[in-house]
């Protein structure tokens, strides 16, 4: 199956088709399709990757490349590359993908575009699969700007709210801005490695010194816009909280699986290059680091300040995906993918059970849930199970993979991002208490009589709490299975790349940051001990308002050339009134007399004659050349064809 | 050789002659009927160099469906079939003026670069040949032409329906 | 065979071509004119071809039929339109834009 993994991403593929051009005649309306589609795909992705474990260590990479065409010596093919890293993402890919399917029969029931819904599902999951097995750069943007091209069209599924087409029109801008620099960097890296798209000679190169560390430098700042866009690192993480105006399921399949995880997949795919290029090794900080703690930090804050479930899902994404792209960033590759790997789990878990939520009360503002414990017993449990794992509380799947990146920070030199990664976990676990406090306890707020969901929602829940519980054991110390399946293959790393051991006083600093945070907001909303708080300190106050601005940043982006224009444009008009009218008034009263003499003498006899004149000239000279301008299309042609002629024959005459 | 001499001469004679009353006909469909011995003429050129499916693609294209196409036109805008002295205008002097400076221009340069150099030995290409070509280098731009006549069949067809 | 034998017989139907566009009234008229012209170039192609002895002077000529093609089918309906606009396809009565 390892050979033939190729087949993954065309069966979703090709039930997009399926699906676009039969599924409205469909029993089912296409969503059979789809779902049968993905569970192929599934089970596919699991025989690969039984395939993978079982093999012998050292594992081989298979890597298959078929040339489409060659211009110049170029070859532009099609291929693939199968490795641990690529075998988890099939796997979690699809299953997730497979989860937001079966969920999406029940939530998007009854809908207009139920079934171009579940077309787009497909394409979307076969774009990010393609993304996945590519084993060149060239293919892998195809996949990528597929996947942002569906999450486009997912985004805006309900356009006819000017707000959710705006949202999505704001998702794929954003998005492309970065992608100038990863088309750029690829480019860039295209010729620097000798011209090839491939992955592995890329990584091979970059790390044996064959490219420049100039060039290097450039590329990998380049590739890195992109995945700025991408995953919704700062400050291009702005459309990633308005992309929650599309349909739930939507927001989970790319919060999770595909779309925002591309770009911490393709800093994890193209490792080498990130690695020599930002000199990652040598500890202390990095582009790559630092922009991945302040979206830790800034995306963190913004959560507590969200009344729309869904948004401070968005911005917990938002703040784990910088915990990712902060792990690469210190060096803690096998941190950050395994991160990856759970976070798709329990945050795909969450996102469907405030789908649930919504469902039933018919509303995303937290302010309109309350108590919906009682109501609905499955959405519940399974949210807190996501909760807990997201806050990092042992032993759930959480709590292993931010454990290895704090390892990571502290062993390779980056005591600033450990410092980052512990407040982080302090306000994870602090906002996510909110969150749940919000919705569950005290009394129900909304209007109506919320209801447990359908079957068909209720059980992806279900199924997806226990690995959302249970897969951080996969790297567990004593087990570590996860650590020697997927790792990093290109030679010059692996000494730097090497597993810690598991730091037991870390392992507990972290937690008891997290029961801090806990801690913290119980007192804030149980106890009410802090009521108020925010109004009564000023500092806090001002904090406050910022943050529920979300720091100004789209007032920045929107208002940046209104910002630019307007003082320049006080600027001139103050100018124009106090300098230049003063000069001019000035100079008018002096001029005045003169003119008055000149006027007689110089204006009346030579000026008037020159402009008469002149304008008697333009006069004749356009009633001549008016001629010339008659309509007809033939004479323009005739003109064209003698002056080429005429220019030919110059040309020949001089040479 | 000399048979290819002989064959190329008749060619062209029968070219220019066809194309000149092409020009200055005073009958559509007689154009329309030159303009097709011109593109004849044009195949057996092609066939003289070697260039067989070429040839054939210019006697199915333009002489089966370009042809054709311009007499449709000709009888969709109800233009005079029988003879008629008014086809056209008054630029005549000008137009001839110009081509045949334009024409001055090309035979100088022509003869200057190309003198007396001679088509050698003409290798047959095999079709086999042109289609690796066409598929293999040049498939970007074969893929691009698609989407051309692909577009230009949604303008005709946009431009020319009645709604 | 001399080579310019060829390129001076599509330069004299180029020229043929260019007066046919520049002279006639009647637009199909014109558009059989730009068929002459490009058939001028297509002599060109396949003689430079066969000139330096490769295929890429076929396939290029290649290209120019079939975008002749396309030509022919928008010019058509361009024409068609303006037919339909104004009954007369003369091209001397379309002097709207003159000066």
């Amino acid at each position: 199956m390892l050979d033939n993994a190729w087949l993954i991403p065309l069966i979703p593929a090709v039930s997009f088709f399926v699906i676009l051009f039969f599924g409205k005649r469909l029993p089912k309306k296409g969503a059979e399709v789809g779902i049968a589609a993905l569970t192929a795909s599934f089970v596919l992705s699991l025989l690969t990757a039984i395939e993978w474990t079982g093999e012998h260590v050292p594992r081989h990479a298979v890597h298959r490349h078929t040339t489409w065409f060659e211009i110049g010596g170029i070859d532009f093919g099609a291929g693939i590359h199968v490795d641990g890293l690529t075998v988890m993402m099939l796997v979690v890919v699809t299953f997730i993908s497979l989860m937001v399917h079966v969920y999406s029969t029940g939530y998007m029931d009854g809908d207009r575009r139920y079934t171009y819904f579940f077309a787009a599902l497909s394409l979307f999951t076969a774009a990010m699969l393609l993304l996945v097995v590519s084993d060149n750069t060239l293919q892998l943007m195809i996949g990528w700007e597929l996947v942002g091209l569906c999450s486009f069209m997912l985004i805006g599924h309900w356009w006819e709210e000017g707000v959710n087409s705006g949202a999505a029109i704001k998702a794929f801008i954003t998005t492309r801005t970065g992608d100038i620099g990863l088309m750029t960097g690829i480019i860039l890296l295209f010729f620097a490695a000798g011209r090839t798209f491939d992955i592995e000679a890329l990584n091979r190169e970059a790390l044996t010194g064959g490219i420049g560390h100039g060039t290097l430098l450039i590329g990998a700042s380049l590739l890195f816009l992109g995945v700025m866009g991408k995953s919704a690192q700062f400050p291009l993480h702005v459309w990633l909280p308005d992309a929650m105006a599309g349909p739930t399921p939507v927001s989970a399949l790319i919060h999770a699986a595909t779309m925002v995880v591309a770009g911490v997949y393709l800093v994890a795919r193209l490792y080498g290059v990130f690695f020599a290029g930002f000199s990652i090794e040598v500890g202390g900080t990095n582009l790559v680091a630092i922009i991945g703690a302040i979206t830790v930090l800034i995306a963190a804050l913004l959560a507590f300040v969200q009344d729309d479930v869904k948004k401070v899902l968005a911005y917990s994404t938002v703040s784990q995906l910088g915990y990712m792209i902060m792990a690469l960033g210190v060096g803690a590759w096998t941190a950050a993918v395994f991160h990856l790997f759970t976070h798709a789990f329990f945050k795909a878990l969450l996102f469907l059970g405030s789908g649930s939520l919504i469902h039933a009360v018919h509303s995303n503002n937290m302010s309109d849930m309350g108590g919906l414990r009682k109501f609905m017993p499955t959405t519940f449990w399974t949210f807190m199970v996501g909760s807990v794992a997201l806050a990092g509380i042992f032993p759930l799947a959480g709590f292993w993979s931010k454990d290895e990146i704090l390892l990571g920070a502290a062993e390779d030199g980056y005591p600033i991002m450990l410092v980052v990664g512990l407040i982080g976990a302090f306000m994870t676990a602090a906002y996510m208490t909110r969150a749940c406090y919000l919705i569950f306890a005290g009394e129900y707020r909304g209007h109506g009589h919320p209801h447990e969901s359908p079957p068909s929602m209720a059980w992806p829940l279900r199924i997806l709490a226990v690995p959302a519980a249970l897969a951080g054991l996969l790297n567990a110390p004593g087990i570590l299975l996860f650590n020697g399946w997927v790792e990093f293959e290109v030679e010059g790393v692996e000494h730097f790349l090497e597993h810690h051991d598991f730091n037991p006083m870390l392992a507990a600093g972290s937690v008891g940051v997290a029961l801090l945070g806990v801690a913290a907001a119980a007192a804030y909303y149980y106890r009410g001990a802090l009521n108020g708080l925010a109004d009564r300190v000023p500092p806090l106050r001002t904090a406050h308002r910022v943050i529920v601005n979300k720091y100004y940043l789209d007032h920045l982006f929107l208002g940046i050339i209104r910002a630019i224009q307007y003082p320049v444009a006080r600027a001139a008009y103050w100018v124009n009134q106090h300098v230049l009218d003063g000069v001019v008034n000035g100079v008018g009263k002096a001029a005045q007399r003169t003119a008055q003499v000149a006027y007689d003498v110089i204006d009346q006899r030579v000026i008037d004659g020159a402009v008469n004149g002149a304008g008697l000239s333009a006069e004749e000279g356009g009633s001549i050349l008016r001629h010339l301008q008659t309509g007809r299309v033939q004479q323009y042609a005739a003109l064209l064809f003698g002056a080429v002629a005429v220019l030919a024959m110059g040309l020949v005459v001089l040479t | 050789m000399v048979a290819q001499n002989i064959v190329f001469g008749i060619l062209a004679v029968v070219m220019v002659a066809a194309a000149f009353r092409l020009v200055t006909t005073q009958n559509v469909v007689r154009a329309a009927l030159f303009l097709a011995v011109v593109l004849a003429g044009a195949a057996g050129l092609y066939i003289l160099l070697a260039a067989e499916f070429v040839a054939w693609v210019q006697v199915l294209v333009y002489i089966g469906a370009v042809v054709v196409l311009l007499l449709f036109g000709v009888m969709l805008t109800r233009a005079p079939i029988g003879r008629e002295g008014d086809l056209d205008n008054d630029q005549r002097l000008l137009g001839a003026l110009v081509a045949l400076f334009l024409l001055g221009a090309l035979g100088a340069v022509l003869l200057d670069a190309f003198g007396d150099q001679k088509v050698g030995t003409i290798n047959i290409r095999r079709t086999a040949e042109v289609s690796d070509s066409l598929f293999g280098t040049y498939v970007i731009p074969f893929e691009v032409v698609s989407i051309l006549l692909l577009a230009a069949l949604v303008g005709a067809v946009a431009l020319a329906r009645r709604d | 065979m001399y080579l310019n034998q060829f390129l001076l017989l599509a330069a004299i139907l180029f020229c043929l071509g260019v007066y046919g566009v520049l002279a006639r009234k009647n637009a199909v008229l014109v558009l059989m004119s730009i068929e002459l012209m490009l058939n001028a170039v297509n002599i060109n192609l396949i003689a430079f071809g066969a000139f330096r002895d490769n295929v890429i002077g076929q396939v290029f000529s290649l290209f120019v039929i079939a975008i002749a093609a396309a030509e022919v089918g928008v010019g058509l309906a361009i024409v068609l339109l303006i037919f339909r606009n104004r009954a007369d396809i003369d091209l001397d009565e379309l002097a709207q834009m003159k000066g």
